[in-house]
């Protein structure tokens, strides 16, 4: 599930999918140090989870990402070029926050995903015949050709994620930021999201997703960064994703249940069971040891298991 | 039949009639992404603040749309900054700034009267204009019309989604300030037509209709220039007649379009809505 065997991305994108952060601080011009040396790298294939407390500069990287803040200090590479040179390419592919986007604008699906294409076209933005194509491509890709010429707002909400994916493919971006794209959404559609984006990473896409929903991240990120101002662990999810590596993360922050001995068990059994929740789907950490050094067992809600 | 036809025989109401659907249409293209923005007492607080810069023009004999055109971009600016300092909340800030501006306008055209009345500027004097102020407005309008015709792609963009706008490589800055810019200038021309009471509702009104007319923002830009358009050519022919105030016929003209879009626009009109709610009702009841 890491990177595709062939550089697929090749002909697929314009620069290759892959983000290096070296050593990257940010500073807002009220002297809030939003970033702290920040480092990390991801390739193609991948889907990076951003996992951190409010205010622990996950926008700010975002911003980075996209070169809407200037680093104080570091660099930002794209592809292996500056952030700038990788925009006008249109490597980079945001998808906004449910409350960020205004539903009621008079724009129908197409017109959206067609915004996907202005890199693309002439200072008129006049769509030409392969524009309409990639916008023809991407809904079909994400299963929203039917509604097309639906107004915005008049979509679900796993529907409406799904056009701004579809708007991120038509761009032929190899990177697509993700911002809390499960906030208010439905299991079911969150399920449908994760396929999607599975189905992208195995298309040498490289998505980075910011959640507040702990106990989906080892469903389906196979890398996570843990930030507070700066990385306090990146890398796979089965060794970084870790009760102790959270906890440091977040700090005081998350709910944290931990039940052990009698609580749990009428017998010797040195297991215990702690659940973490920042605010949305809990994580569960089940077995032996104090600090849940196990990689996490089970991430559904008692319940919600399948 | 014949005395319909008098106001054509004057150029005077030709002239009034034809800047009047210019302005008109100007000021109803920038309605639309102003009102979808949620910016509407913008629109206001520009064609005040222009004001001062008008008064001052005429005291040093410059031409008006230079002098209007600098203060409304102070004040734009002027309102952008405080709101960056300071704690207020937009609308206390632009109240403030314009309630100024156009109090420092009325002021200056106190103390030394000019040729112009604080009338002519409240209410607009489109049946007087002057040769050289009706040229000015025409040049001003057209040299607009053609900026929006090639930037309005670019600017529903970066009024739908800035990030994007950004990502995408758009001047997002630069469309900004072109934007404003472009109102601050139809404001002025808006002055002359219907003044300045009435300038926030030709930036206003028309948008405002055409939203509830469609879900397309193409078909929302021709309706809503269509009804600027012709509420200002229609309003300006009206007066002739009523010897009224053109401004007053040209936006209760719009304010009666606005009217019979909010009872009788097919999707988002209240007959529809009601006609929609009896049909579930009898869906459910059957």
């Amino acid at each position: 599930m890491l990177a595709p065997s062939q550089p697929h991305y090749r002909q697929r994108f314009a620069i290759e999918p892959r983000i290096d952060v070296s050593g990257l601080s940010v500073v807002y011009p009220n002297g809030h140090t939003a970033l702290i040396d920040v480092s990390f790298s991801l390739g193609p294939g991948t889907i990076c989870g951003l996992a951190g407390p409010n205010g622990s500069g996950k926008s700010t990287l975002f911003k980075a990402l996209m070169g809407f803040v200037r680093p104080a200090k570091g660099e930002v590479r794209i592809g292996n070029l500056p952030v700038r040179e990788a925009l006008k390419r249109g490597a980079v592919a945001y998808v906004p926050q449910a409350e960020e986007v205004d539903w009621n604008f008079p724009v129908l699906v197409e017109d959206v995903v067609m915004m996907g294409r202005y890199g693309y076209m002439n200072l008129l933005r006049i769509p030409k015949a392969e524009d309409r194509r990639q916008v023809d491509i991407a809904l079909e890709r994400v299963g929203m050709g039917h509604l097309r010429h639906r107004q915005i707002g008049e979509l679900s909400g796993g529907q409406r994620k799904r056009v701004f994916l579809a708007r991120a493919l038509a761009q032929g971006a190899g990177i697509i930021l993700l911002d809390e794209p499960f906030t208010g959404v439905d299991v079911k559609t969150e399920n449908a999201i994760v396929n999607l984006m599975k189905e992208l990473r195995s298309t040498g896409h490289l998505m980075l997703v910011s959640t507040h929903n702990l106990g989906s991240v080892p469903d389906f990120c196979d890398q996570v960064v843990l930030l507070n101002r700066t990385v306090l662990a990146a890398g796979p999810t089965a060794e970084t994703f870790t009760q102790k590596n959270l906890e440091r993360t977040f700090g005081g922050v998350l709910r944290h249940f931990r039940l052990a001995g009698e609580e749990l068990h009428e017998d010797d059994d040195r297991r215990a069971l702690t659940v973490l929740t920042d605010d949305e789907r809990p994580l569960v950490f089940y077995g032996e040891g104090e600090n849940g050094e196990k990689k996490p067992s089970d991430h559904h809600e008692p319940g919600k298991q399948p | 039949m014949s005395e319909l036809l008098v106001p054509f025989e004057y150029t005077y109401m030709l002239r009034a009639m034809w800047v009047s659907a210019l302005v008109g249409g100007l000021c109803a293209f920038l309605s639309a992404y102003l009102m979808l923005k949620g910016w509407s007492l913008m629109g206001d607080a520009l064609s005040h603040a222009v004001v001062p810069g008008v008064a001052i023009a005429y005291l040093l004999q410059l031409p008006y749309a230079s002098g209007a055109f600098f203060s409304g971009i102070i004040a734009a600016f002027g309102m952008w900054g405080i709101r960056q300092v300071t704690r207020l909340k937009e609308d206390a800030v632009i109240g403030v700034v314009f309630t100024a501006f156009f109090a420092l306008g009325l002021f200056i055209v106190s103390i030394r009267p000019v040729s112009i009345d604080v009338q002519s500027i409240v209410l607009g004097n489109i049946l007087g204009i002057t040769d050289e102020d009706a040229m000015q407005v025409v040049v001003v309008a057209i040299v607009a019309f053609a900026i929006l015709l090639v930037t309005w792609k670019d600017l529903m963009l970066v009024f739908f989604d800035e990030h994007h706008a950004k990502a995408v490589g758009l001047n997002t800055t630069f469309l900004k300030v072109l934007y404003f810019s472009l109102l601050s200038a139809s404001a002025v021309a808006a002055l002359q037509t219907v003044g300045a009471a009435l300038v926030i509702a030709t930036v206003i009104t028309p948008g405002a209709t055409a939203y509830l007319l469609t879900d397309r923002f193409s078909r929302l830009l021709i309706l809503s220039v269509a009804i600027g358009a012709s509420t200002g050519f229609i309003g300006a022919y009206i007066s002739y007649f009523v010897d009224g105030a053109t401004g007053g016929v040209i936006v209760t003209l719009q304010a009666l379009v606005f009217g019979a879009a909010f009872l009788f626009a097919p999707k988002h009109g209240i007959l529809a809505s009601r006609r929609r709610a009896r049909m579930a009702e009898e869906a459910t009841r059957t």
